[in-house]
């Protein structure tokens, strides 16, 4: 929640409202480029400055498994994993990405067999919508390997000994990906028996 | 078929093993687990778009006296700046569906007054920062606590807002045990996850224009007939595409302005435009539920039964706009009494437009009615589920006509044998460490509509059947019970159905919404699917009688037949619709269930903790065992949301949401929602439809977050008549019962 504010405030210069006094000119937009390794693909591309990472990948690279829901960090539905750890692509610049190595939804999978995560959520219906469905599993995805690196989080009672992947820990490291559907309970169970296949 | 009579015995009767029901994964469920289930926003079909960022009003009430535009057109990119000054003719208003960009006049906060279009999104949305609007500011009108005086009885709805039976007043004046209390429900937002989209693609032609919109819509063809009111387009010259749609609740049955101003801008522009509201933008542009009054007067003898029993309500719209919420209309089925009363007044307020969310009426009355219930049996000193039983009508109350089937007594019998409600203590007096805990219950109910739709289906040479309709499948899993009806109807394996949903060019479907969705757009299948057996019966000259389809074949006396043989080389096509009939008046249809939940209530801070939770439902007969439990899952969830935490906070000077987002506006998240569970009994209601199922996706938020403010009075004594229950509210709770007093806790 700390950066909550700070997000705000972005918010309110974002938003469209015609009240504040804006600047009289618009520049001209400034391109730079970048070269991203999208599963396992190299892209070169050049792109106005202002483009996120998750507009980047929908609309320039016709990746639309990562959603935009908020566009402001606050749903989840944009997860990527980053050189193998989760980040809100709606939250990040794509130019400064160079180099990087990002996974999507599209890249989890190996062929057509569906990567463990894939197929829990399938199996145990852990959607409805859908629209939160890659975020989710990137982010689930993410946060196993931090498990498995021992990170704790808010509910680990014993910072000096790995967590253990309780449905609370589950609950707890998923919370920063709504799901308004609210297929939560199956998430968890989808997530725990996957755990277990990777 | 016109839904006249009961339907007797169908070919999905006495199938225990059979599709319909089993709990298979959703068929698309693969693209959704792969990121390859296209949203509105995403289709690929219409090329080339530019980019629309809508420009919102930032007062509630006034006029603009000057709307500077020309360092937007100068931005670089810039294609189209719209305003009132430019903006094509319109039409008509159609429901709630207004034409957009009207004059200088704003009558509420996010009204849009200009849509930026240019050949990307980061430009689009820089020139939109660079409309400069002035206005001539009045004060709005947005309390509806204050408006409440003036409040006027509203346009009749589906049903008329008021109702009396018997003589409330003297009822409740001789009434041996009375109460007479009042609660309140704030606005609420949908917030599904997925923003309302639209790419639009306008193309004049010799025979009159016609407009595509890949858009974010649970009824197409409702959709359909408003957009081409406001659009002066005939109806069949508006086609919109709703293949995946992110989520519904209500936002999203019908079009909202980003599909009028991209379509009128991609007619402008001869190109496609897309549009999708930011988040922020989603609070005040798009629809909410709206806040609420509800007065609640019971009166009841010294046993618990009920003789009088009066619900009124009072909540707010845009100015100009009709819709009411109908938070009494559950109260004239659900509870016995000679003496009824309800009512329903409107306030018109320079608001947003309220509209339609999950269980319109049901959810916030049952918050409601439901904890005036548990005051009633904590006063008599009655178990709230004994007081409910004591009160079960034998038939419907107001409508005098039987229910088509109603087990809310089973529903509550076995949740509570189920959730160890005999374990449940004495109010305030269950502790676990720091923890006050206690446990509450509710009942649900919500109207099960049957709406007019139409199906086609189409037997392949290859033997494979594809299901046609201009239905949506907005998370409810739709693609796939129709997929099971159609399986079970022709004697397919699911791999062999196609379904093609989500296109007006289709068969006219109900839609998602209200609860019919399934019953609705099923039942044409089902209508189908049987005209197509008479049809594959006909052709090969078999007996109808005792005729079976099963593991692709048709059999009947001595012969079999493979489907796909019948269907030659150019395959065999049926129809089929259904309506609604005379069932709908002879019988008073309604899902019914009961939720219980088990809160802690923080003794230090008066955090509320929802700890477990389970549902009780009936829904006739359950189509898919793994999707409905999800629905019911996620109706359950939406009610802990509206029980703790879900507020829009209205500025009443200004007239907008403060917390318009998903950092300020909470909705459950994976940590407020523990173990909690849902279960059918099984049910099948033969008046309902030829399916012989009822409405799920609702009935699991009626009563929900009653149940958990029942369990917070159990567990501190405190009665909180204000939505959402917050920590701020049972600290004053506290306060106000032990005074000045330090808390020992």
């Amino acid at each position: 929640m700390g950066s909550c504010a700070a997000l705000a405030t972005l918010g309110a210069s974002l938003r469209g409202r015609a009240e504040a006094a804006p600047a009289a000119v618009d520049p001209q937009p400034q391109t730079m480029p970048v070269s991203l390794e999208i599963n396992g693909t190299r892209h070169d591309l050049t792109l106005d400055t202002r483009t996120t990472l998750l507009d980047a990948l929908r609309e320039h690279l016709d990746l639309n498994g990562s959603k935009k829901g908020c566009d402001h960090g606050q749903c989840g539905a944009c997860t990527v994993l980053v050189n193998g750890r989760r980040i809100n692509s709606c939250l990040s610049l794509a130019v400064m990405h160079e180099g990087d190595s990002v996974t999507t939804i599209e890249g989890l999978a190996d062929g057509d067999s569906l990567h463990p995560l894939q197929a829990a959520f399938l199996h145990h219906d852990g959607y409805q919508c859908g629209y939160c469905t890659p975020g989710q599993i990137c982010s689930a995805a993410g946060m196993l390997s931090e498990v498995e690196a021992g990170w704790p989080s808010h509910v680990t009672d014993d910072l000096t000994r790995k967590a253990s992947l309780t449905d609370e820990e589950i609950r707890e490291r998923m919370s920063g990906n709504i799901c308004r559907c609210s297929a939560y309970p199956n998430i968890v169970a989808a997530i725990r028996d996957a755990s277990t296949k990777i | 078929m016109d839904m006249n009579q009961p339907i007797g015995a169908t070919p999905l009767d006495g199938k225990p093993d059979g599709l319909v029901g089993r709990p298979i994964d959703r068929i698309d469920g693969r693209l959704k687990v792969t990121g390859r289930a296209p949203y509105a926003y995403e289709t690929r079909d219409l090329k080339n778009p530019a980019y629309g960022f809508l420009v919102e009003a930032g007062i509630a009430k006034g006029r603009i006296r000057s709307l500077d535009v020309s360092a937007a057109k100068r931005a670089p990119g810039v294609l189209l700046v719209m305003t009132h000054e430019n903006v094509p003719e319109q039409g008509e208003k159609k429901e709630q569906v207004y034409p957009q960009l009207q004059g200088t006049e704003i009558r509420f906060h996010g009204q849009p007054i200009a849509f930026v279009v240019a050949q990307s999104f980061e430009q689009a949305r820089a020139a939109a920062a660079l409309v400069r609007a002035e206005y001539d500011v009045q004060t709005p009108e947005a309390s509806l606590k204050a408006a409440r005086p003036n409040a006027v009885e509203p346009k009749p709805a589906q049903t008329p807002p008021d109702s009396e039976l018997g003589d409330f007043d003297g009822a409740f004046a001789s009434a041996p045990v009375t109460l007479d209390v009042e609660y309140t429900t704030p606005v609420q937002i949908h917030a599904q996850m997925e923003p309302h989209a639209t790419i639009a693609s306008w193309e004049a032609g010799p025979d009159g224009d016609r407009v595509t919109l890949f858009t974010a819509n649970q009824m197409l063809n409702r959709g359909q007939t408003s957009l081409a009111s406001v659009l002066k387009l005939k109806p069949e010259n508006v086609r919109l595409v709703s293949h995946y749609i992110g989520g519904g609740f209500g936002s999203k049955l019908q079009p909202q302005p980003e599909a009028i101003l991209s379509a009128l801008a991609s007619r402008s522009l001869k190109r496609p435009v897309k549009v999708a509201l930011t988040r922020q933008q989603e609070f005040h542009v798009a629809t909410h539920r709206t806040d609420t009054i509800q007065r609640i007067r019971l009166g009841a003898d010294e046993t618990g039964r009920l003789t009088a029993i009066a619900h009124e309500s009072w909540s707010a719209t845009a100015p100009g706009d009709v819709f009411y919420e109908t938070s009494a209309v559950v109260t004239r089925s659900l509870y016995a009494a000679q003496n009824r009363l309800t009512r329903h007044r409107l306030a018109n307020l320079n608001v947003p437009i309220a509209s339609a969310m999950r269980a319109p009426g049901e959810a916030v009355g049952q918050l409601a009615f439901e904890c005036a219930m548990d005051e009633l049996a904590e006063h008599l000193k009655i178990d709230p589920i004994e007081l409910r039983i004591r009160n079960e009508p034998e038939q419907d109350p107001e409508k005098k006509v039987p229910f088509s089937t109603r087990q809310l007594v089973a529903c509550m019998r076995e949740g509570a044998q189920r959730f160890g409600w005999d374990k449940r203590g004495a109010t305030g007096a269950t502790r676990d460490g720091q923890w006050l805990v206690g446990m509450g219950m509710a009942a649900a109910s919500r109207l099960n509509p049957l709406m007019p739709s139409q199906a086609g289906v189409r037997l392949n040479p290859d033997g494979t059947l594809t299901v046609r309709m201009a239905m949506t499948d907005i998370g409810t899993g739709t693609y796939t019970i129709l997929a099971q009806i159609a399986g079970e109807m022709m004697g397919l394996p699911i791999e062999r159905i196609h379904v093609e949903i989500g296109d007006t060019a289709y068969p006219k479907a109900a839609g998602s919404g209200g609860s019919f969705g399934a019953g609705s757009a099923g039942s044409a299948l089902y209508v189908a699917c049987d005209n197509l057996r008479q049809a594959l019966l006909q052709s090969a000259g078999m007996n109808a009688e005792g005729a079976t389809f099963s593991e692709g074949r048709v059999t009947s006396g001595n012969r079999s037949e493979a489907l796909a043989d019948l269907a030659g080389a150019q395959g065999v096509e049926a129809k089929g619709e259904i309506k609604p009939g005379a069932m709908k008046e002879k019988y008073s249809q309604h899902s019914f269930g009961a939720h219980f939940a088990e809160v802690g209530v923080d003794a230090d801070t008066g955090e509320i903790r929802l700890r477990r939770m389970l549902g009780v439902f009936t829904g006739g007969r359950i189509l898919n065992q793994k999707t409905a439990r999800s629905q019911a899952l996620g109706g359950m969830i939406f009610g802990i949301g509206a029980a703790l935490m879900e507020a829009a906070e209205t500025d009443t000077r200004y007239g907008y949401f403060v917390n318009h987002d998903l950092a300020e506006y909470h909705v459950p998240a994976h940590a407020d929602v523990p173990a909690i569970d849902a279960v059918f009994l099984p049910e099948l209601d033969d008046k309902a439809n030829p399916l012989k199922s009822k409405g799920l996706g609702e009935v699991s938020i009626c009563g929900a977050g009653a149940a958990l403010a029942n369990a917070v009075y159990n567990a501190t004594g405190l009665r909180i008549r204000d939505y959402p229950l917050t920590l701020d509210k049972v600290i004053d709770g506290w306060n106000e019962r032990e005074g000045a007093a330090q808390r020992r806790t």
